[in-house]
């Protein structure tokens, strides 16, 4: 692959009897910002320490410009952490806290003062070196603890979870900040985080991890729009996830399934008879009858849940099952409850998350 | 402004404890500090007439010598508790909790215990024809006793004895508390091991060391019963000096003389400790 900077190989990592990681394999490339998108306990956090050396693998090897590191000490890596609870010494202050790596390189006085300089222009934070970290508010301790990473010109910056301790605002500030920081400087990121809305916004790649394993690693509309297993279509966006029996496939390759006493459409792999897990995110699916992609399902609405800039209606198939559509609740043409509706998406949208032999290998 | 108000006024919940202070610390310690101006009486008791005869004969070379050796016997037991208790008690808050629980049981075990009776057992340990020697000779490292009780020598090993539970279980306290992630960064930012650990760590647990260094310094200069059994009659410190005053030479105002003078000291310790910790409250000690 071009221009890989950083590589994990097949990665072990148990603590007693929890495993944590269960072969994690990944390659970073040089200048992109790559994100770790997983619940809490999927092993995203072990995956960063073990590339800060602050944890050792069990097995497998880290890689950087094809160096193997895997034995290396934490100081003698050339890549950084921004620590959730920013970890700023709380003993220095906050020019102290940012020259500490350098101080350690020995770097002259006067370099360390304009370098120190320098970063808080660039995390916005000018004249506020003499200020100890106790007298920052949250948002000006993660830029303290980010100006004390790429002070040091690592060639990856390792993030954890840096903006869970946030407001809603603030984070999002923080995450356009990072991101221009990012591109202006062009360090490698990688990053961590639990919360999707982050993830999408902000990443080259996304790394999808689930119980020590990355499930799906692609650009965020990959991701989002074709979740390749059903933990990552539930874990980000909301879904319908339903399972569907493949009837055929057509000339251009597009799958028909049989589901709720009618017909549906998908693209992907499966073979006749076959019994498939199929997801549909609930904004991609349409209300019409009309025959643009040859099939229509019908429902009765149940319910609405008005959640703002999104309705959620509720919808009962023919069969009992029920499915969810999203959409703009504000037009005011809204389908009442009881009403016959007819709904449809492109085949595009529908990705099979799972696959009839699949479902007999794990029963 | 009422609550204001309120705030100044003396709550009744608090008198109390105010007689307690009185009768327990005000009273005693005006009487102590009164007696000390006094003279002695012929026989008995003192005669209540002004004099400085006892802080000058302080002055004397063979009293100073005595305050020049407890001051140096409490520094080197404080030194020495730091320098054993500091790495036990780091050691320790890296265990796992159940190890820890037991490490500590382990340090606080010995307080069940009377101790006078554990510092006989160091004379047992010690004398000519104790554990010690006894063990020396059969590995024939010497082929004589060593004469290892009532010296100096065993006065600090005493001392650092019985005072090191207080310098780890006030290190512990701030090391225990110590945030991980701070030497990490330290490691991650890249320092070496020794260099975080002095970099973060030391700095981070210096309150703990503070507070462990005031509550062996403090006790170390009153201690006697130490010195008594340990050190034979040749080492006399402060404590043993008032208690001799008092008890056998019946000198009150001497007695009452010395134990100000180390009030004072230990007063001043105190004040050095609220300046360097820059801890406010004796919360930190405690």
């Amino acid at each position: 692959m071009e221009d890989v900077l950083l590589s994990l190989q097949e990665i072990c990592k148990a603590f007693g009897e929890t495993e944590a990681l269960a072969g994690v394999s990944l390659d970073v490339r040089e200048g992109e910002f790559l994100t770790l998108l997983g619940p809490s306990g999927c092993g995203k956090t072990t995956t960063l320490r073990i590339i800060a050396g602050l944890e050792s693998p069990d097995s497998g090897r880290v890689l950087l410009r094809g160096e193997d590191m895997t034995g290396w000490e934490p100081n003698r890596r050339p890549v950084n952490t921004v620590f959730q609870s920013y970890a700023l010494f709380p003993h220095m202050n906050v020019a102290k806290n940012i020259g500490y790596g350098l101080r350690l390189k020995k770097t002259p006085k006067e370099e360390i003062r304009r370098r120190v300089d320098e970063m808080l222009g660039l995390v916005q934070l000018p004249g506020f070196g003499g200020r100890m970290p106790n007298q920052l508010s949250g948002g000006q301790r993660q830029r303290v603890a980010i100006a004390r990473a790429i002070v040091n010109d690592p060639a990856v910056l390792l993030l954890d979870e840096p903006l869970g301790a946030l407001d809603l605002q603030l984070r999002r500030q923080m995450q356009t900040e990072l991101k221009s920081l990012q591109k202006d400087l062009g360090i490698t990121f990688i990053y961590i985080t639990h919360d999707q809305e982050e993830a999408l916004n902000m990443s080259d790649r996304i790394g999808i991890m689930n119980e020590g394993r990355i499930l799906q690693l692609g650009k965020p509309d990959e991701i989002y729009e074709r979740p390749q297993t059903r933990f990552a279509a539930e874990f980000i966006g909301q879904s319908n996830i339903f399972t569907a029996e493949v009837a055929g496939r057509e000339p251009n390759g597009t799958l028909t399934l049989l589901y709720a006493g009618g017909v549906v459409k998908a693209c992907g792999e499966g073979t006749p008879g076959e019994r498939v897990t199929l997801s549909v995110r609930t904004e991609r699916i349409r209300f019409g009858e009309e025959c643009r992609y040859g099939f229509a399902l019908t429902g009765i609405v149940r319910a609405h849940s008005y959640t703002g800039g999104m309705l959620r209606t509720t919808l009962g198939l023919s069969d009992g099952q029920e499915l969810i559509v999203s959409g703009m609740g504000g037009g005011g043409d809204r389908a009442e409850v009881g009403e016959t509706v007819h709904i449809y998406w492109k085949p595009a949208c529908a990705a099979i998350v799972e696959r009839g032999d699949q479902h007999e290998a794990r029963a | 402004m009422k609550r204001a108000r309120k705030g100044r006024g003396f709550p009744a919940a608090g008198v109390p404890f105010l007689l307690w202070t009185a009768f327990f610390v005000a009273i005693p310690l005006i009487y102590i500090l009164c007696m000390s101006f006094m003279k002695r009486a012929a026989t008995w008791g003192v005669v209540a007439e002004f004099s400085l005869g006892s802080y000058a004969k302080m002055l004397s070379p063979a009293y100073l010598r005595v305050f020049g050796e407890s001051l140096w016997l409490s520094v080197l037991t404080t030194g020495f508790t730091l320098l054993l208790g500091y790495p036990f008690a780091y050691f320790t808050a890296q265990l796992s909790p159940k190890r820890r629980s037991l490490a500590l049981l382990l340090v606080i075990v010995p307080f069940w215990t009377n101790s006078l009776v554990r510092i006989y057992g160091w004379m047992i340990l010690l004398r000519s024809q104790g554990v010690v020697n006894a063990l020396l000779i059969a590995l024939g490292v010497i082929d004589t006793p060593l004469k290892l009780l009532y010296n100096f020598g065993a006065v600090l090993v005493g001392m650092v004895y019985a005072l090191l539970p207080f310098m780890i279980l006030s290190v512990y306290n701030s090391i225990s508390k110590l945030d991980p992630s701070l030497t990490e960064a330290a490691r991650d930012l890249g320092a070496g091991k020794w260099r975080a650990f002095w970099s973060v760590t030391v700095p981070m647990t210096r309150a703990g060391i503070m507070a462990g260094c005031v509550l062996v310094f403090i006790p170390s200069v009153g201690l006697f019963f130490i010195s008594d059994l340990l050190g034979g009659a040749k080492t006399m410190l402060l404590g043993n000096l008032i208690k001799n005053e008092l008890l056998t030479a019946r000198n009150w105002p001497m007695g009452a003389a010395l134990s100000v003078v180390m009030m004072a000291a230990t007063l001043l310790v105190i004040g050095l400790y609220q300046k360097l910790s820059g801890e406010k409250s004796l919360e930190g000690i405690v």
